[in-house]
């Protein structure tokens, strides 16, 4: 069952005196119940403006976020429709997402009253993320960037959620702490039937997590497909170029491979495909049409 | 207990010596033996709070107030420790560079790059401010800073995050330092743009003969650029040696977890760290 879809969302960000940028430029996704999808992308190819759309805080141009089959409002004055507070987030810094002049109990049970949860109590979450239980009455500032990034999940479990969203919620974690907080959170989504989609710039720790991965370039998704898949036969050049980067821990010394140019203007992309100027197989045709298809949105691998 | 390096004296540029920190009666680091030999990267690798960054800062004396410091730190015959201040600011950024982990911040947002550049060469070197500029571009240029001459006047926030921390390396390397402290310089940074810095470290290490300190928890970056690999735990270096052996035959258990909880190995030890991390469960 589909419980996120997002259909050719656009999403623009509009400062005046500059030009209009399209941080997000026609991606679809979805996510099914229990499925872990990854979003993996540089910084700055628009994950994270996706990420806020689909909660809601961002307002799209044009295309569709629906969440259980209703169209997702966008974020304002009044409360939110009860439906939608099944998604919930973790963001990714948690010495800026907690509050730091309240107890961490008193913040997680405001997520348990948002789902009129009044069986639970912050402590039984607290355990479920690996905190001892009498951590509720503690504020933030007593804890590491690791226990605290527990807590920020266990206010967004306390809610009840159907689909989770973390935007970089390892990135501000020490490597330690990395791969243990991503498991914790595909653990819980999946044993809760939760989906989860979860966004980072660090691909080995996706590769960890994710049933499906989708890899962003740029405002646009260019290649979809099972994670091991994907690792195992990287097919479009930019998911080649990002794989490869990635340095081997295994003591051979090997430099990792570099990708020429940086990432262009979001606000003037280039024409055709997103990725010709930095691409090692660009042909003509790249330069001229762009490529509108999937799973992977590359000519050289145009389905038939 | 780690395996010293039995190096000759001023074999080393850099020797660190059963160095100890302790910051208001808590012992940080506790006994950290380290040579850097010119043109080598050395990598010190370890959680965080194991004392990595600590070693980095002390070099430079840079540590806390308050911060109680035994043992000895060697350049060129000189002990760092016992310099007093003033001699002690001819070494730090002349002799000895650092660079840190963010560059958005490790970067002056008001001044221009180029100021940034050749303030510590028209005072460490004298240089007059012509030559200073001059200078400042050739730096630039070995840096890989795309047209160099108009780069020089503009400000931080006009560069994207690689290139801040290749101007930030570039400053650090204005005086020809013999050592330069790298503390995560790639951390904050893509894998794409990561490739670039670390082609370039090991680029500038070789070609100029740098002792690199290259602190970092990535054990792919560490393979990937150091010629020796230390691994800290608890304010003690519980291993050191040639890259292929420590991270390929791990001799010391603490290594071997390491290595296991990596996402790429984590299938076969999935709890191997689960106790290991020292903050978890004993709030600061």
């Amino acid at each position: 069952m589909t419980l996120l879809k997002v259909d050719d969302l656009v999403v623009e960000h509009r400062t005046p005196g500059r030009p209009v940028v399209r941080a997000v430029a026609g991606a679809s996704l979805s996510v099914a119940a229990g499925e872990v999808v990854g979003l993996v992308g540089e910084s700055g190819c628009g994950k994270s403006t996706l990420a806020r759309t689909v909660c809601g805080i961002g307002r799209p141009a044009s295309g569709t976020v629906s969440f259980q089959g209703r169209p997702v409002t966008p974020l304002g004055l009044r409360r939110r429709d009860p439906s939608l507070t099944g998604i919930q987030m973790v963001f990714q810094d948690p010495y800026a997402s907690l509050n730091p002049r309240r107890r961490v109990g008193d913040q997680i049970a405001d997520g348990l009253r948002t789902a009129a949860d009044t069986s639970t109590t912050p402590a039984d979450l607290l355990d479920r993320v690996g905190l001892p239980r009498e951590f509720a009455t503690r504020y933030p500032h007593e804890f590491s960037g690791g226990q605290r990034q527990r807590i920020a999940i266990a206010r967004a479990l306390a809610a009840r959620p159907s689909l989770l969203i973390g935007d970089e919620p390892i990135s501000a974690l020490d490597a330690s702490a990395q791969a243990q907080v991503a498991r914790l959170m595909r653990d819980l989504a999946v044993e809760s039937g939760a989906g989860l989609l979860f966004i980072s710039h660090d691909l080995s720790v996706v590769r960890l997590i994710a049933d499906r991965i989708a890899v962003m370039y740029l405002g646009k998704i260019v290649e979809t497909g099972r994670t091991d898949e994907v690792w195992a036969d990287p097919r479009h050049p930019y998911t080649r170029a990002l794989l490869g980067a990635i340095p081997a821990p295994d003591g051979a010394g090997v430099l990792p491979a570099e990708l020429p140019g940086d990432v262009p203007d979001p606000a003037s992309p280039p024409a055709g495909c997103r990725f010709h100027p930095r691409c090692p197989k660009v042909m003509d045709v790249c330069r001229e049409r762009e490529p509108e298809f999937g799973p992977v949105a590359c000519w050289l691998h145009e389905p038939a | 207990m780690s395996e010293r390096h039995e190096t000759a004296a001023g074999d080393g540029v850099l020797a660190i010596e059963g160095l100890t920190v302790a910051i208001r009666g808590k012992e940080i680091l506790r006994g950290v033996d380290l040579t850097l030999e010119p043109g080598r990267v050395h990598g010190l690798a370890g959680e965080s709070g194991s004392g990595k960054t600590m070693t980095g800062l002390a070099v430079l004396g840079l540590l806390p107030h308050g911060a109680r410091v035994a043992g000895r730190i060697a350049l060129a015959g000189r002990d760092l420790l016992s310099l007093p201040p003033k001699q002690l600011n001819a070494v730090r950024g002349a002799e000895v560079a650092m660079v840190f982990q963010d560059p958005a911040t490790s970067l002056h947002p008001m001044l221009t790059v180029g100021r940034q550049l050749t303030e510590h060469m028209r005072h460490h070197l004298r240089l007059s401010r012509g030559e200073a500029r001059e200078r400042a571009i050739d730096l630039m240029r070995k840096v890989r800073i795309p047209g160099p001459e108009e780069a020089i006047g503009r400000y931080p926030h006009q560069f994207s995050g690689g290139m801040r921390q290749r101007i930030a390396i570039a400053v650090a390397l204005a005086c020809a330092p013999k050592v330069l402290i790298a503390d995560e310089p790639t951390t904050a940074l893509d894998v794409t743009v990561q490739a670039g810095i670390l082609r370039l470290l090991r680029g500038l290490c070789d070609d100029l003969g740098l002792a690199v300190l290259l602190v970092t928890h990535d054990l792919g970056v560490m393979s990937a650029v150091a010629d020796e690999v230390s691994v800290m735990k608890d304010g003690l270096v519980v291993e050191t040696g040639p890259r292929g052996q420590v991270l390929v035959e791990p001799r010391h258990a603490y290594t071997r977890a390491l290595l296991d909880s990596l996402p790429e190995n984590a299938g076969n030890a999935a709890a191997a760290t689960a106790g290991a991390e020292p903050s978890e469960g004993e709030p600061a």
